[in-house]
């Protein structure tokens, strides 16, 4: 998208603000129509292992219209706020929890064509902005003014501490292969070999420090259900609470397309089936990386507060650098 | 500067983990326990005091109340109290009614325990699993007696209902199905190492402090002590079956999952030789006369339900209601030991040491 860099290059006016607007809303719906989705496909998924049948009244025999049921019902609920809240804080808690999600979507390339921002460093730009959420869940967890909510902030902060590491390091052995930080360039990388079979150490550290930056089980230690209530966001109701579920849905969309460039080859077919559009191919990847977060989620218990530091200081880190090390002695040795 | 401050948090009484209205007022030093109250009573009904105005077998219903998920070995210990005192004979078909229905209980027990646990542990699935298995031995029980949860279903002498035609058949057939999915429990969940993880080591106490505290079933078996009333003090007919203890060593709660995932094993065991020896037919009810007044005196039953020693004291002075009744409620009496197991834990290990003591809070507050 030529023109896309020429406005990104152009000087800021009224006029190419509005163009901003405008083309970054069919992305938007894209998103919003995934995050619909996933949350239809997570519960059908996990009703099917679960020997349930999920959604199932709502649009029809699937559910189809569920998921838009709930959104309906929580903006019309009651906008609660506790007394002792701080309030600045609580009301600008989701929005910091929220935007970056939205902002890690313009570096993705979905294919060839269809990306928002080029950047040179794209995948820099990912890891850091989306580490910004994290702020926004110790704020929720501060201003709400519960002890609970206050105990999920806390371990939210430590967990991106001790996962954003392995997370960043596990990509260091990409970008030593790949020689770029450019997502689009990695993707082109990959055209015969994806790098999943390239650094597999790499790829599973950075599923797992994944699984724990999107606060999923086994690390939904933030939320944890059945300690710690709902953590963060137990004081949240109506849209602000739908403003750290969307985030959580949107980062599942985020990671996951992250993990389909980086790993699995992005848009690029497998040998031999070129003739499937590259979409396909970019949406069949994503959504086996899609299914295997809610797999997860429907069979693994959760971790403990201790567990998760000493597993991300004691072993991923160490894997991650190993993974460093070894990464760069054969890129030596065989490239 | 930093400053540190301990915080006081009230863990219940509607907390999803603590199992009903049960409160802990824990300090906390960021995540560490420093102290742990249990506050209990939320749930009390009087039951005992309630039962001295009542007659013998209006008290049986109250039972059903009082340990909600295993309520026929309630019915049976008020039952076998009475029956002791009056010297009653129970006829052979209702014995085995009520083992196989005690041991339905405890199985059924066994598995919301299982179910919640992992649910407190932080995985949903197991829990739609444990009660698919639970609903067929509900619906078991509800073709017996016609309830599901508050079966109300013995009576001083015997049991109030026949099993149904083709009711022991059902039974039958449920042993081998249910020890197909015990097997799909393990397979889950058991060598999990994030569980494994999860309650190794978690909860731990020694046999001197579990005697010290008086636990009992699981709780204290835990520990290696192999002391279970059905062996040990058989009552009833359960001198009858062939059946193991199951043992753990470590004290910890996972020794508490294996043995009560064992026990689940063994009830099938009794299940499947009561089956076995079921008596063609036979009286359901013994000579019981119509107006239950039992003779002066005191009497104290224990028995062996799914939570552990559960025992009934009846002071009688011959007329038709009790001079005073007391249950030993072994929820109760297991709790005790959660201010001592919780100290120096953190919040994760205290849903985890909590859910592993197995507690029901009907029982609990009586």
């Amino acid at each position: 998208m030529e023109w896309v860099s020429g406005l990104l290059a152009s000087e800021p006016s009224s006029s190419n603000f509005f163009t901003y607007i405008f083309i970054s809303l069919p992305l938007l719906s894209v998103v919003l129509g995934f995050v619909t989705y996933a949350i239809l496909a997570e519960r059908k998924v996990l009703g099917y292992i679960q020997l349930r049948y999920g959604p199932n009244r709502t649009g029809g025999k699937f559910g189809l219209l569920q998921t838009v049921a709930d959104v309906l019902k929580l903006l019309i609920k009651e906008d609660t706020r506790p007394k002792q809240a701080d309030r600045p804080l609580f009301w600008l808690a989701p929005i910091i929890a929220f935007v970056p999600s939205f902002m890690v979507l313009s570096a993705i390339p979905f294919t060839e064509s269809v990306v928002f921002a080029n950047f040179g460093v794209g995948l820099l730009y990912f890891i850091a902005v989306s580490g910004l959420t994290t702020i926004g869940i110790l704020t929720a967890g501060w201003a709400s003014n519960n002890k609970y909510a206050l105990m999920g902030g806390m371990r939210s902060a430590a967990q991106m501490i001790s996962y954003e590491i392995p997370l960043l390091m596990s990509l260091v052995g990409v970008v030593l292969f790949s020689g770029s930080m450019n997502l689009i360039e990695i993707v082109e990388q990959q055209q015969y070999v994806p790098y999943i079979l390239v650094q597999p150490i790499g790829f599973i550290i950075f599923v797992i420090a994944a699984t724990a930056e999107l606060n999923r089980i086994p690390f939904d230690l933030p939320e944890a259900e059945s300690e710690l209530i709902a953590g963060y966001h137990v004081e949240y109701s109506g849209f602000r609470f739908a403003f750290f579920m969307l985030a959580e849905y949107v980062y599942l969309f985020a990671m996951s397309a992250l993990i389909t460039v980086l790993f699995l080859g992005g848009w690029q077919p497998i040998p031999g089936l070129g003739f499937i559009p590259d979409f396909v191919w970019f949406a069949i990847k994503f959504s086996i990386v899609v299914y295997m977060f809610m797999w997860i989620r429907a069979t693994w218990p959760r971790l403990r507060a201790d567990q998760l530091m000493e597993f991300g200081w004691k072993i991923l880190l160490p894997a991650a650098m190993a993974n460093i090390f070894l990464s760069a002695i054969v890129k030596e040795l065989f490239f | 500067m930093i400053r540190t401050e301990e915080m006081l948090l009230n863990v219940g009484p509607q907390h999803p983990s603590t199992h009903g209205v049960f409160r802990l007022v824990v300090k906390v030093d960021g995540e560490i326990i420093k102290e742990a109250t249990p506050v209990i009573g939320y749930l009390h009904r009087g039951t005992e005091k309630l039962a001295e105005d009542l007659q013998y077998t209006q008290i049986i219903p109250y039972t059903d109340r009082m340990d909600y998920l295993s309520a026929m070995t309630n019915n049976y210990v008020i039952c076998h109290a009475v029956e002791t005192l009056m010297d009653l004979e129970v006829p052979e078909r209702a014995e085995y009614l009520r083992i196989i229905a005690m041991e339905l209980g405890r199985i059924a027990s066994h598995l919301v325990w299982y179910g919640t646990y992992l649910m407190d542990i932080g995985t949903t699935s197991p829990f739609l699993y444990a009660f698919r298995e639970r609903e067929m031995i509900i619906n078991l029980l509800n073709e017996l007696c016609g309830a599901r949860l508050t079966f109300n279903y013995m009576r001083i002498g015997g049991v109030k209902w026949d099993a149904p035609e083709g009711w022991i058949d059902k039974v039958r057939e449920f042993i081998p199905y249910m020890r197909e999915q015990l097997d799909g429990y393990h397979e889950f969940v058991t060598g999990n190492e994030i569980f494994l993880n999860r309650v190794k080591g978690v909860g731990q106490y020694t046999q001197e402090e579990a005697i010290q505290y008086s636990l009992s079933g699981a709780n204290l078996r835990c520990t290696g002590i192999a002391y279970d009333l059905r062996k040990a003090e058989p009552y009833s007919i359960y001198h009858r079956f062939e059946f193991d203890i199951p043992v753990g060593e470590t004290g910890d709660a996972w020794a508490r999952y294996q043995c009560r995932m064992a026990e689940m094993a063994e009830s099938l065991k009794i299940l499947e030789q009561a089956v076995e020896q079921f008596p063609e037919d036979g009286k359901i009810m013994g000579k019981v006369p119509r107006i239950i007044k039992p003779p002066k005196g005191e009497v104290y039953v224990r028995i062996e339900s799914p939570r552990g020693e559960i025992g009934c004291y009846i002071a009688s002075e011959g007329k038709k209601t009790p001079y005073r009744l007391k249950f030993r409620r072994p929820s109760f009496y297991n709790l005790q030991i959660l201010p001592k197991l919780l100290e120096g834990e953190n919040m994760a290990n205290l849903i985890a040491i909590l859910g592993g003591v197995d507690i029901v809070l009907g029982e609990v507050d009586g």
